[in-house]
């Protein structure tokens, strides 16, 4: 495809019709809580909109949150979308390999100076540079290297926008994410362990619409897609609510799709958009397939206090401590009592007897 | 700057350790001040049984006299409201039984959250009555010293954190439910050194009360 | 050696027992101990607040005895007790407190306050703040051997009068009679007639008993005043006098404190149990008409109700005997509100009514015992301590209420069934 042809005559060419275009354009918006009356402001920024240059660095990923955007069953509009961007240096996409495909990356870098955006997914080592390297170029040097050129940075996945797996204790390589080494460039955080795929296309949408971010949140998330919690819009609420939960996994609680708040569900602390948007287009989301939430899309929830434990238990054992505690507390007690007693006996005898006489003030 | 999942994991983890720590080691320390310095044998002949009398009273103290209910009824009803209301919340919402599970290895059935939802708005009405009571009847703003307000307001706080934290009004949840873990260390560890301790101590006094009432065949 | 404060904080310190240190860790100033206490609730001042009047006790307990408290004091952030605060606590102590122990019925958390009134009287005595009526009472009792400077003669008197008027034998100093019988020098002055009805009931029921003439003074002083050595010693002679006479039991009489002292701290305070029983004449004549040794004939035809003094039935535990006994000759026997072990106080027990500084208090309080007979509109009241009796008419004629105020025990003798006389009233 040629880079100059405009997305909108990049669809029509791939048989997308007006309809069908106005009704992605107007799902974007309603996706991003955009009043309706955006709808044709986003088609028509799209249909005009050039193909800009993204370029993908994947540093310490899964490649997870790339088979998450790339997973799709049928043609999509937003596979289409996806289409319809310049991707122009991607690990597992792209054709060439090895020093061809640096060469393509220091390209586009060139041609589109300043205008590119930079996508971002796993973490970046800080310990040893030997841990992840591309092309013998440390992660950490190379992304401070495209970051220069980049009009923004899209940090996809949750190691990307906070560390995320390798970052979990005890960290042997000192994961980082983006936002802890870029600090003067636009960030936009799309966490998940993966993201869900419309938030990533929502995302690019808006950019090309407006050629601004959207409103992020306080981790840098957009807030159209992070803004509610699971618990705030899960399906199962009622029954936290009337406290009706699941004790175990296979129980009658779970059979009856009874809220899985005692089997460790961080819904109430993750913020995303499963509980609505769901995965594979719409089909299901942990929560509705009986597994509670990991809160995936939550800095540190590797580390949140266990994937199975629920948010009102303690994270250490307390048990221990009470044990020790009721050990140390009685000895202090019978120490201080010991004292006490001594105190009391002495007054008793060095009581000096009390008479009729002595019971006037002396002058 | 810590993530608000790191500081929940750090409230449900040392520093609830910490406050454990104190809240056990301060109330064993004060009941083993009163217990040690014990109390004399009784050398008159008794009428009726020591022990029995301390039993009854420690049992039967919960319930006031009719002239006293009377004369002092909003002390009485509201103070029984408030005790409950405090209890239930506490000891009865599902997600507090499993901390207690997790730390004490027992758990119990849990009333419907609705009921102690509702329970939690009556506890909170009750206390703030309790206040208004403490600051304009005459013998309580006698006797009220800044530690009975401070009392108060630790006491008030993990109930309307609380409920917030589950109603999720405001700041963002994640920061409602550290706010309510903070008001219920801060609780734990202030405890000792206050009136609050009567939650253990009154086993002692009532029974030495009812003792030595019953010694002498009287029933308190 | 002279009363400080040095001396009166030591009291303090030995004063604090398990009981106590458990008492103010559980206080929680929820105030229900002024609605139990009559100086409280016919006054409305919250000074009389029960809990308050321990405060010196308290700071004390909290300086000495807690971890806590030590640290306190030292910081600046607990003042230490002073003088100048014992004197202003000595009224509250003293005037507005009879240890009638209505407020350790009543509180939630089971403090005995009574408890602690005797043992702050401890520090307080010591200290030199104790009312001067007490501490003239104090001193006769010890030098005099009664409180109101009662001697043998006196008493020898009245039993001179009671064997020629009445024809009855008062056996005095008889060694291995079943019984010692004890007096309150207000009996011996005001009631006299105490002495007749026991002397006739005991014949009537065959019960062999005697007085003591070196210790016939029931009273005691010191549990008053808070001198825990004045009032052992004056129980010693008690013991003495029961243990020379080898008796099997000691009889206390019509007198609330005197009660308290002789059978629940007698022993406690010269450290060593009795080798002897002690009763009360209440629980003495019950006995005796269970045994169906008491026969009597007619009944009171009006109104009556019972006082129950606070030393005697709440602290003291003699509760059912009286109604026992009053069934027996009374047709409209009627219970006040709040009668037995819930009983108000009179206002005069515990040293008050020798403190002619509390005069006013007392009688104004009294109105909560006129609030009491107002409610069963009583014709007649009957009571067992001689203490509550004369300021009960004290009280009835300050507020202009009619009502005659007995003893039972007189009152069982004069429906008593004697060799030729009816006794019919």
């Amino acid at each position: 495809m040629s880079k100059d042809n405009t997305l909108g005559e990049i669809l029509r060419k791939q048989g997308v019709s007006r309809r069908g275009f106005l009704k992605f354009c107007a799902a974007t918006a309603s996706l991003m809580a955009l009043p309706p009356g955006m709808a044709p402001v986003i088609a028509q920024a799209l249909e005009k909109a050039r193909r800009p240059s993204v370029i993908w660095l994947s540093f310490q990923e899964c490649t997870g949150c790339t088979e998450s955007l790339t997973r799709s069953y049928s043609p999509t509009v937003e596979g289409l979308i996806f289409d319809a961007i310049s991707l122009d240096y991607h690990h597992t996409l792209m054709a060439a390999s090895g020093t061809a495909a640096e060469a393509a990356r220091e390209a586009a870098m060139e041609q589109s100076y300043g205008n590119y955006i930079l996508v971002v997914d796993g973490s970046i080592p800080t310990r040893n540079a030997g841990f992840s390297t591309i092309a013998g170029v440390s992660n950490r040097d190379m992304l401070l290297d495209t970051a220069r050129g980049a009009a923004a940075i899209v940090a996809v996945g949750t190691c990307a926008a906070f560390g995320g797996i390798p970052h979990a204790n005890p960290n042997p390589t000192g994961a980082v994410s983006v936002s802890d080494l870029i600090k003067d460039k636009p960030i936009i955080n799309v966490s998940g362990c993966p993201p869900i795929p419309v938030v990533i296309t929502g995302v690019l949408a808006h950019f090309l619409t407006f050629g601004a971010i959207p409103d992020l949140d306080s981790h840098g998330r957009p807030v159209a897609f992070y803004g509610k919690s699971i618990h705030d819009r899960c399906y199962r609420r009622p029954f936290y609510d009337r406290g009706l939960f699941a004790e175990s996994f296979d129980d009658e609680g779970a059979k009856s799709g009874w809220c899985l708040y005692k089997l460790g569900c961080k819904g109430p602390t993750t913020y995303n958009a499963c509980a609505t948007t769901k995965w594979n287009e719409g089909t299901s989301f942990p929560i509705e397939s009986g597994h509670p939430c990991l809160g995936c899309s939550e800095p540190d929830f590797w580390d949140g206090g266990g994937f199975y434990k629920a948010i009102s238990t303690p994270t250490e054992d307390i048990g221990r401590t009470a044990v020790y505690a009721i050990g140390g507390g009685a000895a202090a007690g019978l120490a201080l009592g010991a004292i006490n007693r001594a105190k009391r006996n002495k007054a008793e005898k060095e009581h000096e007897q009390v008479t009729i006489d002595d019971l006037e003030k002396g002058d | 700057m810590m993530t608000e999942t790191q500081l929940l994991v750090w409230l449900r983890g040392p520093a609830l350790q910490v406050a454990i720590a104190i809240f056990v080691v301060g109330v064993a320390v004060r009941l083993l001040e009163v217990l040690v310095l014990g109390r004399k044998a009784d050398l008159a002949e008794a009428r009726g049984s020591a022990v029995a009398g301390g039993m009854r009273t420690i049992l039967m103290r919960s319930f006031p006299d009719r002239a006293t209910l009377q004369r002092a009824a909003f002390t009485e009803i509201t103070g029984y409201i408030f005790h409950i209301g405090f209890f239930v919340t506490l000891l009865f919402y599902a997600p507090h039984i499993l901390l207690f599970n997790s730390a004490l290895g027992i758990s119990w059935p849990a009333l419907p959250t609705p009921v102690i939802d509702a329970t939690a708005v009556v506890t909170i009405i009750t206390l703030v009555a309790v206040l208004i009571h403490r600051l304009t009847n005459r013998v309580m703003r006698f006797l009220s010293r800044f530690q009975d307000y401070l009392v108060w307001l630790l006491t008030i706080l993990p109930v309307v954190t609380g409920y917030i934290a589950f109603h999720r009004i405001g700041v963002t949840p994640p920061i409602l439910i550290a706010i309510h873990i903070i008001s219920v260390e801060l609780f734990l560890i202030v405890f000792p050194f206050t009136k609050l301790m009567h939650a253990f101590t009154l086993f002692m006094s009532r029974y030495y009360n009812g003792a030595i009432a019953g010694y002498r065949g009287v029933k308190s | 050696m002279s009363a400080s404060l040095e001396r009166g904080i030591h009291a303090f310190k030995e004063a604090i027992d398990g009981p106590v240190a458990s008492f103010f860790s559980s206080c929680v100033h929820c105030g229900l101990c002024a609605h139990a206490c009559l100086f409280y609730t016919e006054t409305g001042d919250p000074k009389y607040t029960p809990i308050h009047k321990l405060e010196p006790l308290r700071r004390v307990w909290k300086q000495e005895y807690t971890f806590w408290g030590r640290y306190a004091r030292a910081f600046g952030l607990s003042k230490p007790v002073t003088d100048e605060e014992l004197g202003e606590w000595e009224t509250l102590v003293y005037d507005s407190c009879t240890m009638c122990g209505r407020c350790s019925m009543v509180c939630p958390v089971g403090n005995d306050i009574a408890y602690m009134i005797r043992r702050t009287r401890e520090g307080m005595a010591a200290a030199g703040h104790a009312p001067e009526g007490l501490i003239g009472a104090s001193r006769r009792a010890v030098t005099i051997g009664s409180p109101m400077g009662v001697k043998l003669p006196a008493l020898e008197a009245q039993i001179r009068h009671l064997e020629q008027e009445a024809g009855l034998t008062i056996p005095v100093d008889l060694e291995g009679a079943d019984y010692m019988c004890l007096l309150s020098s207000m009996e011996i002055m005001n009631f006299p007639e105490y002495i007749g009805a026991i002397a006739r009931i005991f014949k009537q029921a065959n019960v062999s008993w005697t007085i003591s003439s070196e210790a016939f003074e029931a009273t005691n002083s010191g549990i008053q005043i808070g001198v825990s050595e004045i009032a052992a010693e004056l129980v010693q002679r008690v013991v003495d006098a029961a243990e020379k006479l080898q008796v099997k039991a000691v009889i206390s009489p019509e007198c609330g404190h005197a009660y308290m002292a002789i059978r629940w701290e007698g022993p406690n305070l010269i450290g060593k149990p009795f080798s002897f029983q002690v009763m009360h004449i209440m629980e003495v004549l019950d006995q005796l008409r269970e045994e169906g040794r008491l026969k009597t004939t007619g009944k009171e035809k009006q109104r009556l109700t019972y006082h129950d003094p606070c030393q005697i039935a709440r602290r003291g535990g003699v509760l059912e005997q009286p109604r026992n006994l009053l069934n027996i000759v009374a047709e409209d026997f009627v219970e006040m509100p709040e009668a037995g072990k819930m009983n108000w106080c009179c206002g005069a027990g515990g040293g008050v009514s020798a403190n002619e500084r509390a005069d006013e208090l007392r009688l104004r309080v009294f109105n909560r015992k006129k609030s009491q007979l107002d409610a069963v509109r009583a014709e007649g009241l009957v009571t067992a301590c001689s203490n509550c009796r004369i300021y009960l008419e004290e009280g009835l004629e300050e507020y202009h209420m009619d009502i005659p105020v007995t003893g039972l025990t007189e009152t069982i003798a004069e429906h008593l069934v004697e060799e030729g006389e009816g006794g019919e009233r």
